[in-house]
């Protein structure tokens, strides 16, 4: 596995310092978001243990936090992580027709991968955009006032990227 | 014109720039604050206004910080709650897009009043593109020096960090946020003590919501006298309302408190009335956990008073025939939507977001997911109805957070207002399953 890039280890360090002294425990959920990132949008038991090392803690400290927030992953994910809200705001003005219509494009189950490994899809518990449903997140952007044409618009762009990208 | 204390600048400028924001008087209440006032009349000013907890439990927001032990010889904190987790709130999220130094100005000189010089602003993961605009305004207040050593060049330093949560609605209840702030599962705390004694790292601190905090300056400028004309009796001030569901126009109002229900969602001036020309069913009026309402309860009360939004009003008639303004997350239904469909969406939500540490709570939201899930399905029996009356009524009041009650009241307030629906389901099990088939049998409650 390949280590930290630099910029990432700087940005550990930064955020080590917003905590008091004895205090690092306080950094690891910034830094699994950033560990995450780097390394394909999962957490392997290796980048958990990394992490452990890296802020002096037992492994089982990272275990135990990552499963229990819903944005880690323990899984390797696709390229994309469409995070969809499956809950009532979303729902009750389309959600879940989007979710149907996701599944049916992209030819996989909530949860699954397709198989090129470019998409996964992700339900999840109220993404805090309510008056913008039906809406999916893919990292920190939002895709709001979702309708089919929206879909199709978010998966091409997407493929496109990957295009230019490889 | 209704007082507008938030967003009562916003759209005439970008405010996340300091230039535009001090241009309307940004950060005078920190020099007032710091030249005129010493921090127990800060507190003072604060308790007399009658402020009170935007993030739903609406406790005292003075009386909170007078709870804080300034005897334990260890440092102060201040934690901005900005986990904003609940179904049907955003309007941290966008008081905190739009108008950020208005959040940091009520930090600074709350931290000043609870003499704390470290603060955290604890926001949930998914809003991942605020942490940047939050970052900069702290850059653009240390700059001014608004923030850090010496501020004003006064003897009270601060620094302000923002810390991302992950994905956990629990994170919004405030030991748990400390629990997850410290870098460790979010698993509330058994209570007391108090965060105000025994907070983060140990130490005495104070959790307030987004809302409550950026409300701060406006009250330290204009006095505690001049909010609390503002509103009705124990309701004082504005508040943020967001709005969402089957209505025209989605989206968050500042609203001052006492405006009726009936006028919010059908004046043009906030949600435009129902959206497709359909009728009012139902509403959730202050974020998911708060018991549902049908249209005639929601628009008067049992005595055939207009409704109106503020804590006293919507609380009118206890759980029987009101409901709480909770966190202002205000979830509009039309009338095809199905009830039994929601209380299962709703109970999945909190089944899972359990924390999973009492048995109430971790093994009742799954029970009660399972029968809302086998009656919506036309699987259910009528036994199934009493058997989710009697499991939530065991998981309310018997758990550590306020996440069991959260789960069982919508529940219990589906049941209360739409058992005939849920009846339905079960006795008609063909034609309720039919995609989008709504019980239709009972429209004496739609508007």
């Amino acid at each position: 596995m390949n280590p930290f890039s630099e910029k990432t280890m700087e940005q550990i360090a930064a955020i080590i310092k917003k905590y008091p002294e004895g205090k690092h425990k306080s950094a690891l959920l910034p830094v699994l978001h950033l560990a995450q990132r780097e390394r394909n949008g999962y957490l392997s038991v290796e980048t958990m243990n990394e992490v452990a090392a890296m802020l002096n803690l037992e492994p089982v400290e990272v275990y135990e936090v990552a499963t229990f927030y819903s944005m880690f992953n323990l899984q390797p994910v696709g390229r994309f992580v469409l995070e969809v809200c499956r809950t009532s705001p979303c729902c009750i003005v389309g959600g879940e027709q989007i979710m149907d219509y996701l599944k049916q494009k992209l030819s996989i189950s909530e949860g699954e991968t397709t198989p090129d490994g470019l998409f996964t899809i992700k339900p999840m518990e109220c993404l805090g955009s309510c008056g913008t449903g039906p809406v999916l997140q893919i990292l920190e952007k939002f895709y709001e006032n979702l309708t089919e044409a929206k879909i199709d618009e978010i998966i091409a762009d997407c493929k496109q990227q990957h295009a230019v990208l490889n | 014109m209704p007082q507008k204390i938030f967003l009562e600048h916003t759209g005439k400028a970008d405010l996340t720039q300091i230039e535009h924001y001090l241009k309307f008087g940004g950060y005078s209440s920190v020099a007032k604050a710091l030249n005129t006032l010493t921090p127990e009349e800060v507190v003072a000013e604060v308790k007399k206004s009658g402020l009170r907890g935007r993030g739903g439990a609406g406790f005292s927001t003075g009386m909170k910080w007078s709870f804080l032990d300034k005897k334990s010889g260890n440092p102060a904190y201040l934690v901005c709650n900005a986990d904003e987790s609940e179904p049907g709130t955003f309007k941290d999220r966008y008081l905190m897009e739009f108008n950020p130094h208005m959040l940091l100005e009520g930090m600074i000189v709350s931290a000043y009043a609870l003499a704390a010089n470290t603060a955290y602003i604890y926001i949930r993961g998914e809003y991942w593109y605020l942490i940047d605009i939050l970052e900069k305004a702290i850059a653009q207040a240390h700059a001014k020096g608004f923030l850090g050593k010496n501020i004003l060049g006064k003897p009270y330093s601060l620094e302000i960090y923002v810390h991302p949560g992950a994905g956990a609605y629990i994170c919004g209840e405030e030991t748990a946020l400390l629990e997850s702030l410290e870098g460790k599962r979010g698993n509330p705390r058994i209570k007391p003590p108090f965060p105000a004694v025994y907070g983060l790292y140990g130490c005495p601190t104070v959790v307030n919501n987004v809302e409550t905090l950026a409300a701060v300056p406006w009250i330290i400028n204009n006095g505690s006298a001049a909010y609390a004309t503002i509103g009705i009796g124990a309701s004082t001030g504005t508040k943020l309302i967001s709005a969402c569901g089957n209505v025209k126009k989605r989206g968050v109002y500042e609203i001052e408190l006492g405006l009726p229900v009936e006028e919010f969602i059908f004046s043009d001036e906030y949600c435009g009335g129902m959206a497709n020309g359909k009728k009012l069913k139902a509403c959730v009026p202050g974020g998911s956990s708060v018991p549902v309402l049908p249209a005639h309860l929601l628009l008067k009360t049992e005595k055939g008073e207009p409704r109106l939004l503020t804590y006293e009003s919507l609380a009118d008639g206890g759980f029987k025939t009101g409901s709480m303004l909770g966190s202002g997350g205000f979830i509009v239904y039309d009338h095809e939507q199905c009830m039994v469909r929601n209380t299962w969406n709703f109970t999945r939500f909190y089944r899972h977001e359990s924390c999973g540490q009492c048995s109430p709570c971790r093994e009742g939201t799954g029970w009660m997911e399972k029968i809302l899930y086998k009656i919506e399905t036309g699987k259910g029996n009528m036994a199934d109805i009493d058997l989710l009356w009697d499991i939530q009524r065991r998981i309310e009041g018997n758990t550590i957070c306020p996440l069991g009650d959260a789960a069982a009241w919508p529940v219990a307030s589906a049941i209360r207002h739409f058992r005939h629906e849920f009846e339905w389901h079960v006795t008609n099990p063909a034609e309720a399953t039919k995609p989008g088939a709504v019980y239709n049998g009972n429209l004496l409650s739609v508007v």
